[in-house]
This record gives C-alpha cells, structure tokens and sequence, in this order.
C-alpha cells in the first residue's frame, strides 16, 4: 500500500547534509510508489529546497520561525509533528546524525510510535536492517506501529543522481512552537574546518601509536589532503592525544567510510567493532603481528612517522589529492 | 535532592559476539556496566555529594543485572531498584523499557535523572528521550559538562565535535557520553557496603501494569553476523615502493582515492 512519507532534511552552514538525500532514497523504499514530502527548517530552507527535488522528493515544505533558528528538541520536535499531522504521513526518515539521533526517539514516543534508528538497509516490506553491538552483529526489525520513525546511517543508503529535470512544488508552513525546554546559551565551533566523521568518504584513524597531539596533526596532514576527517583509537583519546569526539569504537563513534587509514592501531575487539564494515581498510604499523591487519585490506608493516609523511609526499605526486 | 540513573548491563565490549539459535549466546560472556552508564553512575554521585540527596538506580532486566547493580552501588549510589519484565512481556523493545521505568518514576518525585546516550549493546538512544517524554520532563543528550546551580542546570554536549551549552530547569533527564567525567572504581570498603545496601525486586504487576500496556512498537525478526573480514595483502619490499604500491591499489584497484 502506498504510504506518504516525510523526509526532514538537515541543513548545515547553508548546505543540505548528503545523509538528507540518502534518506529520499530510504523514503522511497519505504512509499511504495506514495508521496515523499522533504521538510527543511531555518532560514537556508527555501534557497536548498530545490535540490530535495532534485534528489527525488515530490514536494517541499519550508518552515522558518524565530524559535528555529537554533536546534533544541522540543522545538524541531513540536514543529515536525504538526508537518506530519497536518500531511497525515504514515512515516518519517531522518539521518542518524546528532540532531536525528535527539529528535527521532522524542517524536516517536509523541507519536506512541516505533523508532528503528541506525538503519543501514531497508529490505521488501518495510524490513529494516541495523547494526548490534557495533556491527559485531545485524538485526533486522519490522515496526508494529501504523506510524513510524526511522534515523539512517550516513553512507549506507545511496542516494540517487540528481535530476535537474524534476520539478516539485515548495510551500512556505507556519508551525507553533511554545515551551522549549532547553535554551541554548551557545555554540562552540570547533569541527568547523574539518570534514563530519559520521559522513566521510575517507577516515585517517590515529591509535597510541601517534604518540602525541602531533602525531594526530600528521593524521590530519593526510585527511585534509583526501578530503577525509580524522578519527582515533580509544588508547589515543585516552592518552590525552585528541579529544573524545574523535573516538572510534564501540565506545565511540562507529564510521563505514569507502576508506579508512589505521595508523598505529593495534586492532582492539572494541575499536574493529566501529570501524570494520568500512568498505577499503589499510593498516599501517610497526607490529606484523598487530590485529588491524587480520581487517585490512591493504598493510604495511613500518613506523607510521616515515610511512605517513611519504604517502602524503607520493599522493601530491600522484596529483590525487582534492 | 531525588536522582535517579537508568542502568543497563551489557557485554564487554572486548566480547565476540556468536549466535545460537538466532539470537545473540550469552553463554560464558562477560558483562559490564554500559560503560554510558558509568558516567550516569559517576555523575550521580559527584551532583549528590555536592547537592544533598540520594542516588538509586534502576535497572529493567532479569536477576543476572545485580552483579552490575552491586558495583553501582560500591561505587557509592545509595540503593537500586531492578524491575524484571522478562516472563510477563514477550515483545520488549526500548518502548517496553522506557514505559516501564516511567511509570515506576511517575509518583517518584525525581529531580534529576541520569541516563548513558545510548547502550553500546543495541545502541539505540531511545530509552532517555522516551522516559523524559513520558514523565513530561526536559531531556538533554550527549552531555559531557554537566553543571547546577539551584534549580537550574547548564549542560555542555558533543555534538559532532562542536559543543553547545544548555540551560533546563529541574526536573530533567540528563544522558551522559564521553567525556562527562572520569568514572571511578569501586573502594574496598565500597564494596563491602554495597552487599548490604538496599535493591528492591519488582515486576509488571507491582506497578500495575498490563503486558499490553507495554508491548515493544518493534519487533526484531531476525539476528545475523556480518561476513568474516578477511586479511587482505600486506605489502613487502622497501618501505618507499611500499608507498607507492600502496597508492597505485587504492587508485587503481580499490578505486577510492
């Protein structure tokens, strides 16, 4: 049976998160030949509505109200509900970023709803596959609910070629939002300059073999050259060489780039549980014996301080750098 | 002041994981405290000390979870409370959870209540929003500072790697993640004292509850494992040529770069 699905969109620095077009495509697994409706939220919504279009949604609803303009939970929330009650949608879909994260379980339990979040797959029948423990293991779950809440993992459910021919209407809502709950005081940028973890291509992951703050600068180096972000082993937070938003691991973060670096990563249990569904893994460390490279694809055995600043020389050669 | 912290046993995250009869074997593995929890635990006891009160923790789960309780509680949390739904509700998800802690919360008069941002078992992060909600409270996820004066808390959280600082008047769910603090371990004398603390056992029944009335709105249909990773090439020569054999497969072969 068709279903009309909403599909909120994220808009960071002006930009539409490619997370929110890869959830277009889950909405359309999911709509059954129905309507998929895009909500964005904030003043960037109507100058981005367009490409919701052009990556497959019907139509787009923009909302914009002065108690917006910051993301808090009870807002976002009491907004996207009146969207969905309003279009009567049978579901809604969300990236599994920090801001889905927040606002799917505070939506769903409003609407007495199952939540499937962390989706990596979405099988016939509205079946949906996410990762446990990590991606140790995968569960696939159904909601009994009529109504549902699903957060999408970046990377995993591709989104479609844009299609500038697509056209869709874009209509301005008012929503009422009143009692929110939190205030927010401030917002300190510091990942600013670098690529999202969660959403990139390419992680150059640094463990106790870095040694320092430097040694992740040098993982940076690379990053930055690739375009990637930079992640870390438990051993190299708790070292004290970055901070814990870098983490990754079962504690931590869990990323599936097209390419993940490991330098001077042992290979925890712990940390291969957030990193090994990575699609490529090059592992570089001086122990041959290290468990990273029972994972990788790619290895080399050598100290990561001549190895990396080499790769780095040789892919400014090799003109691969972005 | 009433704090309360939502506690989950899980497997140790340096735990394999292998299936039987398709479902996760807990046969012989090691659990632990849902290290998000920890810093639940942790910060429970640094607000008590510092405010008054009492801190109890709550734990849905079956008999097994005391082990865990018990070491919250030498880790200084005053009592516990583990409420079993296992024989009376057959599907349980993280509604089941977070309805059957709510209604125990409801008369409780809490005033803080510290949860782990998410289980490093299923991984979730419903249970906190879903409780707040349900008992009509502010809830503020990902917190690592976390900071009150009177009534008022201010929350610093990670999101993504930038940090946004909140404010929330009591009472309000706060869901711990990395960073918040420093868990510490257990004392000797901790541990002594923790035997003999209080931990109450309840069921559905005792609050007035119909397997209905909290029915998971998932259901889980199947468990698998991923495919076995397998160790793929590891180069060999001079480290240089390394570098460039290296560059050359990801450009060429693996077509990621």
């Amino acid at each position: 049976m068709a279903k009309k699905i909403l599909v909120l969109g994220e808009i960071r620095d002006g930009s539409l998160r490619n997370v929110s077009y890869e959830a277009i495509s889950a909405a359309k697994l999911l709509a059954d030949g129905g309507e998929i409706v895009a909500l964005l939220i904030g003043a960037d919504a109507q100058s981005v509505a367009q490409n919701m279009i052009q990556y497959g949604a019907n139509r787009v609803i923009t909302v914009s109200d002065a108690s917006l303009e910051q993301y808090t939970t009870s807002g976002y929330a009491q907004a996207v509900l009146q969207i969905m009650q309003q279009e009567n949608a049978d579901g809604l879909v969300i990236g599994h970023t920090a801001v889905g994260k927040d606002l799917a379980p505070k939506i769903a339990s409003k609407l007495e709803s199952g939540l499937v979040s962390d989706v990596t797959a979405i099988e016939a029948d509205a079946v949906f596959v996410r990762p446990i423990y990590a991606g140790k293991a995968f569960e696939k779950k159904t909601v009994e609910t009529d109504k549902f809440v699903v957060t999408i993992r970046p990377n995993n459910i591709k989104a479609a070629e844009p299609d500038a021919s697509l056209s869709g209407e874009v209509t301005a809502a008012s929503v009422e939002v009143k009692d929110l709950q939190t205030i927010v005081k401030e917002v300190v940028r510091k990942a600013s300059e670098g690529v999202d973890l969660s959403e990139a291509a390419i992680v150059v992951s640094g463990g106790r073999g870095v040694k320092s703050s430097e040694g992740i600068d040098l993982m940076k180096q690379l990053a930055d050259l690739l375009g990637g972000a930079v992640g870390a082993s438990r051993g190299a937070c708790d070292a004290g060489y970055c901070d814990y938003s870098f983490q990754i691991g079962q504690t931590g973060k869990v990323v599936t780039p097209d390419l993940y670096i490991a330098c001077g990563i042992s290979g925890a249990i712990q940390h291969l549980a957030g990193m090994s569904n990575s699609k490529v893994i090059v592992a570089i460390n001086k122990d041959p014996e290290a468990n990273i490279f029972n994972v990788a694809d790619y290895g080399i055995v050598g100290d990561l301080f001549e190895v990396v600043p080499m790769l780095i020389e040789e892919i400014k050669k090799a003109g691969l750098a972005v | 002041m009433n704090i309360y912290v939502l506690l989950k046993r899980t497997f140790d995250t340096e735990e394999k994981i292998s299936l039987s009869d398709g479902a996760v074997n807990e046969d012989g593995a090691k659990f632990i405290i849902n290290p998000y929890d920890e810093y639940a635990v942790e910060e429970a006891i640094v607000t008590r000390d510092a405010h008054g009160g009492e801190v109890t923790v709550i734990t849905v789960g079956n008999d097994e979870a005391e082990t865990e309780i018990r070491t919250a509680l030498a880790m200084g949390a005053d009592k516990a409370v583990l409420i079993n739904v296992e024989d009376d509700v057959d599907v349980r998800d993280q509604y089941t959870t977070a309805k059957v802690i709510a209604e125990y919360l409801k008369d409780k008069n809490a005033d803080l209540i510290f949860a782990g941002n998410s289980a490093v078992d299923n991984s979730t992060s419903q249970v906190g929003h879903r409780v707040a909600d349900l008992l009509g409270i502010p809830c503020v996820t990902s917190a690592i500072k976390f900071e009150l004066e009177g009534t008022t808390a201010t929350i610093t959280r990670d999101i993504e790697g930038d940090s946004e600082v909140v404010s929330a008047e009591l009472p309000m769910l706060v869901a711990a993640t990395q960073g918040l603090n420093e868990p510490r371990y257990p004392s000797l004398p901790g541990i002594m004292k923790a035997k003999k603390k209080p931990l109450e056992e309840l069921e559905l029944d005792d609050l007035d509850l119909e397997e209905d009335d909290v029915e998971g709105k998932t259901k889980t249909v199947e468990v698998f494992l991923p495919a076995e990773k397998t160790a793929g090439k590891v180069l060999s020569g001079e480290i240089a040529d390394q570098v460039k054999e290296l560059i050359d497969l990801l450009h060429n072969e693996a077509k990621v770069i």
